[in-house]
């Protein structure tokens, strides 16, 4: 199992840039998006507000059903299948760069999530899980009392 | 069959108006290409692109697909990681043959733009008869 570690606020990290350059010159370099190149897929993007979290990420040409997603404690964990290239006799091929084959990808997140509140939603091919803090594992604010 | 053109400024592409440049990124979308009998089929990726935002043109032999997509950030959030980035998506074909216009059929589906170019009749190849002298 692929397991990526998320970081949530990550200050100031000298390597992160230079490990991710290989992806980053590969798109740079071509422009095409061919996912497959990278080890770590799918590739995600997150957003925070106060007490929620949304990861998005693009999934072209699957549906709702090829796509299983699982939430425990703060691991969000993504599976999927793209659907065969079409086959046969007939067919003469002159180009195929877009994916095939499974994938499956665990996230940690920043905090623990509510199993229970999470809403996800497959749009065009991408896909947005929002995610929800438990109300007993969210900061609470200490009163100061003046001496 | 298309034979690929690759687009010298894709930024400008990206932006016509100047208003998105600043940070706009322009994608080559992944495509499958094959021939089925008479038809040359495109399937190109375009994630976060919807089905009125997705352009197809064809002028003389030149195939230009476009995508604008629809922005990821969902609202009231602030970006906190970012592994892809977001652009709209441009990519050029030549066709080396006559296709048949008003016979293309384009779909959109999750995220995936599939072209039929059907050949036009009068380009299929034609036997000629060599008459004996």
């Amino acid at each position: 199992m692929l397991q990526t570690r998320f970081a949530p606020m990550t200050i100031i990290d000298p390597f992160l840039d230079m490990r991710r350059m290989p992806s980053i010159m590969s798109r740079f370099f071509d422009d095409v998006r061919a996912p497959g190149q990278s080890a770590i897929y799918p590739p995600v993007n997150f957003w925070a507000s106060q007490d929620s979290i949304v990861m998005t990420t693009e999934l072209p040409g699957l549906t709702e059903q090829d796509i299983e997603l699982t939430v425990k404690d703060a691991m969000l964990s993504i599976r999927g299948t793209y659907p065969e290239a079409e086959s046969g006799d007939d067919i003469v091929w002159h180009r195929n760069e877009r994916l095939e084959g499974s994938f499956m990808r665990s996230v940690k997140l920043p905090f623990r999530v509510n199993p229970d509140k999470v809403d996800a939603r497959f749009e065009n091919g991408v896909l947005t899980v929002e995610m929800q803090r438990p109300e007993d594992d969210k900061p609470k604010r200490i009163a100061i009392k003046a001496s | 069959m298309a034979q690929e053109i690759t687009t010298q400024d894709t930024q400008d592409l990206a932006a016509p108006n100047g208003e998105t440049k600043r940070r706009a990124v322009t994608f080559m979308p992944a495509v499958d290409i094959f021939e089925r009998g008479e038809t040359t089929v495109i399937v190109a990726d375009m994630p976060g692109v919807a089905p009125d935002d997705v352009d197809v043109t064809l002028d003389r032999q030149i195939l230009t697909l476009r995508g604008k997509v629809k922005p990821h950030a969902p609202e009231g959030y602030s970006r906190l990681a970012s592994e892809y980035r977001v652009g709209d998506y441009v990519r050029v074909f030549t066709l080396s043959d006559e296709i048949d216009q008003n016979k293309i059929n384009a779909e959109l589906k999750n995220g995936v733009l599939r072209l039929e170019l059907p050949r036009s009749a009068e380009t299929q190849p034609k036997k000629i008869s060599v008459k004996a002298a």
